[in-house]
């Protein structure tokens, strides 16, 4: 295994993004799209664990599970952007900091 | 098993799926005009789905390989998510009819079917693909609804913010799914509790896999039940979201979501109970805690039952925490009570409407509604107390049930400040009856439709104290149901 790329490194490059997405959605200052995107670097974290996995174990119960999750992902993206389109129309802005209408 | 047997017992499922999309087609050949008939319609598909219950749909087997259960569990949950959403509907015209801006549009009542499927499939997973799949198909749906009232801003930010975090919430569950995949080898229930029964979780790497997947789950489906410290949409989203929208995401997906809960802690992480309980109680005591002391300062009726949605929810999992028969069994009982009383408190907002037919929120505006409105002020106080747990009504039998169930788990610790927390509860469902009973009456409420009358008095009546004679049917459709996972 010296030298060879393992289960552990996918794993851990999985780890990383999955973190990243998170951060992305929590210390996202700027825009609403940012946060798209950062949903779609966990998804993606997660099926880089699934094909990882799935390789490691021998067994294909991971990819055809990749596969669902991309395609939910993709409805997913769908329907985040039709309501970004109804909010910005109401509001001329998908700026985070746009003060919300409901406060408590 | 033959294949034609295996797809009997997904029949509710498949009613639904075929009365959507059927119904789908008429909303797009009919357009808004068809918006009355798609709605009853669907009410009819709900109701066939219920009947498609019985049968091979209940009957206690899996089907395809364990990954859908057919149990008396997913039967009894799938009847109260039915119900709710058939209820879902029939606020709705009403509501869209006297509120300027939007109309009822007829894709409505066709995303609550789609989201009723995904919550079948929720209740009845034994498998952890079917399980993503039900939550999204729930969620998507859901998110639309949430932004339903497009001209409505606030509508827009409550979909936007549900979006948003529901996606991270599902992107924290799949994290946690693929490493449970990854460290037991499958996503089938039972396989996974085989691989958590043989891998005590002792400290090596394999354990640390094990424990951290079943962090990242409990952590995924606190967020969809909107247990503390996972609730921050809940007030937001029940604030903007249309009305009849908001009474339907306090009802169904609630109890899917439990019941996803109780399948996935009790079927497929049984072995790791000692690791689990100790996310569930601490979950359960900072939601009871959280969702009382926040109540206190609302002022907004829909905020104020979000707050009194997050209380619920801890108490239910008091219930999830004793991990035995009996505990399922108290918060399957929990929930269906808990889906009578919010139903009927939505009702009554549904009712909270100027002259001019625009909906009012605030707590204030139903100062003295007692002597404008007695029968409205009654039910209301019913509601209040019931959710408050106070005797003789039988919020309080949802509470007894599931702090019987912690005592006898030897869970002494929690029950008691479960109890002591639920005194600071009392408060603010206390000062609405004391608005609307001492309080001088302001403005005037328009009038009240008679078909949602009609259901706000079936939901007083059940959770009065006449409910207490449903006592023994309840307890033995809730026990057959909680014996199923064992």
């Amino acid at each position: 295994m010296n030298g060879s790329i393992g289960l552990i490194h996918y794993l851990v490059v999985a780890a990383l993004l999955f973190t990243m997405g998170v951060l992305g959605i929590f210390l996202n200052r700027k825009n609403i799209i940012v946060i798209l995107m950062a949903i779609e670097l966990i998804l993606l974290a997660v099926n880089i664990n699934l094909v990882a996995f799935s390789a490691a174990l021998g067994d294909l119960v991971g990819q055809v599970f990749a596969m669902f999750v991309l395609t939910v992902a993709a409805g997913e993206a769908a329907i985040g952007l039709a309501i970004l389109v109804i909010f910005f129309r109401g509001r001329g802005s998908i700026s985070v900091d746009d003060p919300s209408r409901m406060k408590g | 098993m033959t294949y034609a047997s295996q797809v009997a017992m997904t029949l509710p499922e498949i009613v639904l799926a075929l009365g959507a999309l059927a119904l789908m087609l008429v909303a797009a050949w009919g357009g808004p005009s068809s918006t009355r008939a798609v709605s009853w319609t669907a009410v009819a598909v709900l109701g066939g789905a219920c009947l498609a219950l019985i049968g091979p749909a209940t009957s206690g087997l899996s089907a395809f390989d364990g990954m859908y259960h057919a149990d008396a569990f997913a039967g009894f949950s799938k009847v109260l998510i039915y119900i709710a959403a058939a209820v879902a509907i029939l606020l709705a015209p009403s509501f869209f009819e006297r509120t300027a801006g939007d109309d009822l549009r007829p894709e409505y009542p066709v995303l609550i079917l789609l989201s009723a499927i995904g919550m079948g499939i929720m209740v009845s997973t034994g498998d952890l693909l079917t399980l993503y799949i039900g939550l999204e198909l729930q969620s998507l749906a859901a998110y639309v609804l949430a932004s339903f009232m497009r001209q409505d801003q606030r509508s827009a930010e409550a979909g936007l913010k549900y979006f948003v975090l529901g996606a991270l919430a599902s992107g924290i569950l799949l994290y946690g799914i693929s490493l449970v995949y990854g460290f037991t080898g499958s996503t089938l229930f039972y396989e996974i509790a085989g691989a958590y029964a043989a891998a005590p979780l002792s400290g090596d790497g394999k354990s640390i896999g094990l424990m951290f997947g079943l962090v990242f789950v409990f952590a995924g489906i606190a967020f969809k039940i909107s247990a503390v410290p996972f609730h921050m949409w809940t007030p937001d989203v029940y604030e903007g979201a249309p009305t009849p929208v908001t009474a339907f995401f306090a009802s169904a997906p609630k109890v899917a979501a439990m019941g996803l809960a109780a399948r996935v802690a009790i079927e497929a992480m049984g072995p790791a109970e000692a690791q689990w309980r100790q996310i569930v109680i601490f979950a359960a005591l900072a939601s009871i805690i959280f969702g009382a002391v926040a109540a206190i300062g609302q002022s907004n009726i829909k905020r104020l039952l979000a707050y009194s949605s997050i209380n619920n929810v801890g108490f239910a999992l008091i219930g999830l925490a004793a991990g035995t028969p009996e505990g399922v069994a108290a918060v399957l009982t929990y929930m269906a009570i808990y889906v009578v009383m919010t139903l009927g408190s939505f009702l009554v907002v549904l009712q909270m409407r100027a002259s001019d037919g625009q909906p009012i929120e605030t707590i204030a505006s139903l100062s003295g509604l007692s002597r404008t409105r007695p029968g409205l002020a009654a039910a209301l106080a019913i509601f209040m107390f019931s959710l408050a747990g106070i005797p003789p009504l039988f919020g309080f039998w949802a509470k007894f049930a599931v702090f019987d169930a912690a005592v006898r788990a030897g869970l002494f610790p929690l029950a008691v400040v479960g109890i002591a927390a639920s005194t600071i509860g009392a408060y603010y469902y206390l000062r609405v009856v004391k608005t609307m009973y001492f309080d001088e009456p302001t403005a005037e409420f328009g009038e009240g439709d008679k078909l949602e009358g009609g259901l706000i008095a079936a939901a007083a009546v059940v959770v009065s104290p006449l409910g207490y004679l449903a006592i023994p049917l309840l307890g033995g459709w809730t026990m057959a149901a909680a014996q199923a996972l064992f």
